[in-house]
């Protein structure tokens, strides 16, 4: 079992849990976060170096690392664990998140301990649901990811944190209970009349054997559940109150991370499994998910808290994650997962820059401050190259995400058009592409109001600019956010193989 | 080709961008300002070298044996990869207009490096906030201009669009405490947004048809024997036309789909050109530093949209509507902004709207070419304007900066009578207001007659209206020439805060700037860009072949619309008098929409904060406050409530219990009952 190296994505966690048991002081836990989430980087970049040499040598499988150990035998449950290109780039984003936000929460506090241990138990759920490709194993450590966040938001968070954590919480356990509905009823028709049943994903999506009309009922249930998690409207309003509530690296997590199994999940289960249905009934998510590009933007044109402008950035940048994915080809898929990355980068540097400036200013009201620029010039400067990022400049990782989308989707939508099977998708697609200009309404309002301009309030003159463990956060940020928006060609290489012609036959996806 | 060259003339800025942006604080200023400046020097030797080889050298990649310019690829890498056929790459294309640009950016780009040396001090030698941070700007501006007029592909345009429209953003809001430049940079990258949706709508209709997004593919066919090397074929473009005509929809909304891609791609150029109704920007983002104003707004990115249109010349031929499209909007525009910028106050403002007037007569030019009248003299005179229209208006702007810089104020009710204090100004200024007037021999005289002609070529209407423009311009160009440099001077003028010349940093740029607005005229244009490649006069290549290739009758009239305008500013504004009150109170209304820019900016504003931001998103964030969260809410709520109302069942009393556990019983004895019989 410990031969597997993917294993320790989950080995690692757990030491770190007990290392952190064990702390007595604030240097030691810091200690023990940084090092254990840099050995998780470290980790996760050799994988990727690793994956990438095998795949050149000529590895086709649809899964590499897999392994499988029984667990629960009479329902057949496994551990099992495998990544294609896609895992492997959600588990370098969460190590990354992770290891930033340790540092954005270096002066943490009261309990410090105590966040960091449910900090790093939601990580373990986290790189453990990116390994698995057992849906059992894969629902559970969902769940082991969703529920520190309650206590996380509930303890260490601000404003009317109970509310937030608890709203936050019954929603996204109201999405699980459609999830496990769908994931059971995918189990009893995992596998043929006699044969046996399965959890294991690639078993399931090579036995086809899920019926038409079973399709039907299971594909929304899976879909609406992982979308809750991926914001889709209208199940996404825990996002902004969850989200303002939340302290810097919960945040961080949240919207970097863990936003994004919800699209992980609605690709890795709804789709990979039922292609037929999604094809079919893609239409209704695809409105549901279009309405979210332009809703999540309209709105944060006119929020005046930070954390929610940015929340609602969030649901119009993770409703284009679905929006893609339903458009079913290459393409538009190969941009989802980057936009996944993407906003899983710039949203976490986002929210570790405004908790860097509320904890300076104790303030999120865009109304009350003004003219950090000339006060906190690091932090500023790098609040706008994130907007920038944000509003899809080239050279940043937004542009890359949303033109290879725009460019699948419009492609999907003119196909459909020109075969006569309706406008909806082209139309929709030409909805989404309009929220680029609503981005950078609300993003340089942003920039505007509260770096620019004269300063609102004087008390504000005498704040310091960035400590160096903020800089270390933001900077590393920055720099992953540039490198895909400048190389982006290796990221879409990367990803592009879980969808080639011969692993995603079933979809008979072009 | 050698790919050193093309490459450090992208490399140099990009490097010095993140030099400058990087470490550029730790720097002196004056350290700063030098490497910037030197960085630059570099590139225009570079890209001069580059240039000149490809117009001279008279290589095979460059020049055939018919004499035709050809389109060369120096270089060409993949960036991102779509699809097996569709691909993003990064590359540099040298053909005429290309190495037309690669003079002019360079060119302009070096003599604002230099100027802001003087230009980002005050009066006491020091240095602006931020002048490290300037220079990193005007770096980053630099390579994003070059990278896009060097583009092999409509992506990597569109990339360098949006990189050139975040510089112009960072330059126009460099004062970043003064809330109007906030709002100015703002409103430049929104409207230009805007423009870039229907740029990039088109780009994905034009790629999905064609397959591709190589200028090279949709324009032009491969010189065989030569690899990366093409020559500009209408045999291509009606190819690509043929099929959007043989899918399956060839029509949408009355118009053809080709006819769609193309007039969506010109809405990006018109965002960034500044053509009516997306100008709005281009005026208020004079609130950047003056330098800026001349490189960015009056010299290079706001001709972006006339190279877009002429860079993809053989599809618009292919569609006339779209053609007439592009005239319409740049003979409005032309006349809009000349009407208004006879009215206007601040210097800068004048020349704003000079600027979108005289980029309106490039559209015009382009719009109107026929290629069988005069091998399409009007592409060719489009570009000519756009190359002389750089070198001067970058001359008036640095001027006005001049101005601005020694009175500190942007009004020329501040200035009057500077002749005597600042002759250099003076010279170069005038020389900048004949050139653009029209007035032989200076540069705008045989670039704008070339205008006229094309137009003479096209219709009777487009060249009346335009020679009217051109009337209206050497009007207001003169009117802003008298209100500066004559009438009675200020009083504050005397004493020791008399204004001056400024430092040589300052004054060189416009000396030379002037001698380049004095000869560029000569250029033979016609040799180095059609819009084939094809050479007008083959085998005449001395300064005259301009003079002797000019059309006379056409000339004259514009010569004499020029300076009859000239001579009607002189009446009335060469000394204070009342004829322009006059003129005003004669016709009030027209005084006051010209004055008011016709309200447009009134109109927008409505459009977004009453439209956008009151009838849309604050509906929407009522509605998902009060309706969506208060479904979850009230969800909440009745759980909350059923709860409260059956936890009594739950009281603990033994009696109630026993009640129930009767009642129950009693039920289940019924029912077993009724099923028994």
């Amino acid at each position: 079992m410990f031969s597997n190296i993917l294993i320790y994505f989950v080995v690692i966690p757990l030491v770190m849990l007990a290392g952190l048991a064990l702390c007595r002081n604030i240097r030691q836990i810091r200690a023990v976060a940084v090092t254990g989430s840099l050995a998780l980087t470290a980790l996760s970049i050799w994988l990727l170096v690793d994956y990438l040499a095998l795949r050149a040598a000529g590895e086709t499988a649809p899964m590499l690392y897999t392994g499988s150990w029984s667990w629960f035998g009479p329902l057949n449950i496994n551990l099992s664990v495998g990544v294609d290109g896609i895992s492997i780039a959600m588990l370098i984003l969460s190590s990354i998140i992770l290891l930033t936000g340790s540092f954005a929460s270096w002066k943490i506090e009261p309990h410090t301990k105590d966040f960091f241990l449910w900090l790093i138990l939601l990580s373990t759920g986290v790189f453990g649901f990116f390994i698995s490709i057992d849906l059992f194993t894969m629902f559970m450590f969902y769940e082991v990811a969703l529920i520190p966040m309650y206590l996380l938001i509930g303890v260490w968070g601000s404003g009317n944190k109970n509310y937030s954590a608890m709203k936050l919480t019954l929603m996204l356990m109201g999405g699980s209970a459609f999830l496990m509905l769908g994931l059971i009823g995918i189990y009893y028709h995992s596998a043929p009349e006699g044969a046996v049943r399965t959890w294991n994903i690639l078993e399931i999506a090579q036995n086809g054997a899920i019926s038409h009309g079973w399709q039907y009922f299971l594909f929304p249930m899976t879909f609406v559940g992982f979308g809750v998690l991926g914001a889709m409207f209208p199940f996404h309003t825990w996002s902004p109150d969850g989200h303002a509530s939340a302290p810097t690296a919960v945040s961080m997590l949240h919207a970097g991370v863990l936003m994004k199994l919800g699209g992980y999940g609605c690709f890795r289960v709804a789709i990979y499994l039922m292609p037929e249905a999604a094809q079919e009934l893609a239409w209704i998510f695809l409105i549901l998910t279009g309405i979210s590009v332009v809703y999540g933007a309209f709105s944060a044109c006119v929020q005046t808290d930070l954390k929610y402008i940015n929340a609602y950035s969030s649901v119009s940048h993770c409703g284009l994650v679905l929006f893609a994915i339903l458009m079913l080809n290459t393409t538009a898929m190969t941009g989802a997962i980057m936009q996944m990355l993407s906003h899983g980068l710039m949203t976490a540097l986002f929210f570790a820059l405004i908790g860097m400036i509320y904890g300076r200013t104790h303030t999120r009201d865009i109304r009350q401050m003004g003219g950090l620029m000339k006060i906190m010039p690091f932090l500023a400067v790098c609040y706008v190259i994130a907007g920038m990022a944000s509003l899809g400049l080239p050279g940043l990782s937004g542009f890359v995400a949303e033109m290879t989308i725009f460019v699948g989707s419009f492609k999907a939508g003119m196909t459909d058009y020109l075969a006569g099977n309706g406008s909806l998708r082209l139309v929709f697609t030409i909805i989404a592409c309009c929220s680029i200009v609503i981005t950078a309404v609300y993003i340089l309002r942003v920039v505007g109001k509260l770096l620019l301009g004269p300063v609102q309030d004087e008390h504000h003159l005498t704040l310091t600019d960035a400590a160096w463990w903020e800089r270390t956060s933001t900077v590393v940020l920055i720099i992953c956010v540039a490198a895909i928006g400048c190389f982006p060609n290796f990221f879409a290489d990367l990803i592009k193989f879980t969808f080639s012609p011969s692993i995603f036959a079933v979809i008979g996806m072009n | 080709m050698d790919i050193t060259l093309p490459l450090l003339i992208l490399a140099i800025p990009l490097f010095m961008f993140l030099l400058l942006g990087l470490v550029g604080m730790k720097m002196s200023h004056k350290l700063a300002g030098t490497l910037g400046t030197l960085g630059m020097g570099t590139v225009l030797v570079l890209s001069y070298t580059t240039a000149f080889t490809y117009f001279f050298s008279g290589a095979p990649e460059f020049i055939n044996a018919a004499g035709e310019r050809l389109q060369y690829m120096v270089f060409n890498t993949t960036w991102l990869q779509f699809t097996d056929t569709l691909v993003i790459k990064l590359g540099f294309l040298l053909d005429p207009i290309s190495a037309m640009m690669l003079v002019v950016i360079p060119t302009i780009s070096f003599m604002v490096h230099l100027y802001s040396l003087g230009y980002m001090r005050d009066h006491h030698g020091v240095y602006e906030h931020g002048f490290q941070r300037f220079y990193a700007f005007l770096s980053l501006f630099s390579f994003s201009m070059l990278g896009l007029v060097v583009a092999t592909n409509i992506f990597q345009m569109y990339i360098f669009w949006e990189l050139v429209g975040a510089s112009s953003y960072l330059l126009i809001g460099f004062y970043y405490k003064k809330p109007s430049a906030v709002s100015a940079s703002k409103k430049a990258f929104i409207v230009t947004r805007f423009a870039d949706l229907g740029f990039l709508i088109g780009i994905l209709v034009l790629s999905y048809y064609t397959g591709t997004f190589d200028f090279a593919a949709l324009t032009s066919v491969p010189v065989d024997g030569l690899a990366n090397v093409s020559q500009v074929s209408l045999g291509t473009a009606e190819s690509v036309r043929s099929i959007f005509e043989n899918s399956a929809a060839p029509m949408f909304m009355g118009a053809s789909v080709l006819t769609w891609a193309l007039v969506l791609i010109f809405m990006g150029g018109m965002g960034k050109s500044a053509m009516m109704p997306l100008h709005i920007w281009l005026p208020d983002a004079m609130e950047g530093p003056t330098p800026v104003s001349a490189l960015i707004h009056a010299a290079t990115m706001v001709v972006a949209g006339v190279y877009l249109v002429a860079r993809l010349f053989p599809l618009y031929i292919m569609e006339p509507s779209a053609m007439q499209i592009i005239v319409w909007v740049g003979a409005l525009t032309a006349l809009y902004a000349a009407m208004v910028a006879c009215t206007q106050i601040d210097i800068k403002r004048v020349l704003a709207f000079s600027t979108i007037s005289q980029i309106a007569f490039m559209m015009v030019s382009l719009g109107v070419t026929d290629i069988n009248f005069h091998h399409g003299i009007g592409y060719m005179a489009g570009m000519f304007h756009l190359f002389t229209h750089a070198m001067f208006k970058a001359l008036l702007f640095l001027c006005a900066g001049a101005l601005i810089h020694a009175i500190g104020s942007n009004d020329y009710t501040d200035m009057h009578g500077l002749r005597k204090y600042m002759p250099v100004t003076h010279i170069t200024f005038l020389i900048g207001c004949l050139a653009i007037a029209g007035i032989i021999p200076f540069a705008g005289f045989f670039s704008k007659d070339e205008i006229l002609t094309a137009c003479f070529g096209n219709s009777m209407l487009w060249y009346v209206w335009m020679s009217l423009v051109a009337g209206l311009t050497a009007f207001y160009m003169f009117r802003l020439y008298y209100l500066i440099f004559w009438w009675k001077e200020h009083k504050v003028h005397e004493g020791h805060h008399q204004p001056s010349d400024q430092p040589w940093t300052m004054t060189a740029p416009l000396v030379i700037l002037a001698a380049i607005s004095c000869v560029a005229g000569f250029v033979p244009f016609g040799n180095l860009v059609t819009w084939n490649g094809h050479q007008m006069f083959p085998g005449e290549n001395s300064f005259l072949t301009n003079l002797q290739h000019l059309d006379w009758a056409v000339a004259a009239i514009s010569l004499a619309v020029a300076i009859i305008a000239i001579l009607v500013a002189t009446v009335m504004y060469r000394k204070e008098n009342d004829l322009p009150a006059k003129f005003k109170n004669a016709l009030p209304a027209l005084w006051d929409w010209c004055y008011h820019r016709f309200y447009w900016d009134e109109l927008y504003q409505f459009i977004t904060h009453k439209i956008i931001f009151g009838c849309i998103s604050r509906p929407i964030a009522w509605f998902d406050r009060h309706i969506i969260d208060g479904a979850m809410d009230g969800l909440a709520y009745v759980t909350n409530k059923a709860s409260v109302a059956i936890k009594d069942f739950q009281s603990g009393k033994i009696q109630m219990y026993v009640w129930f556990y009767l009642a129950g019983a009693l039920l289940l004895g019924a029912i077993t009952a009724f099923c028994l019989l």
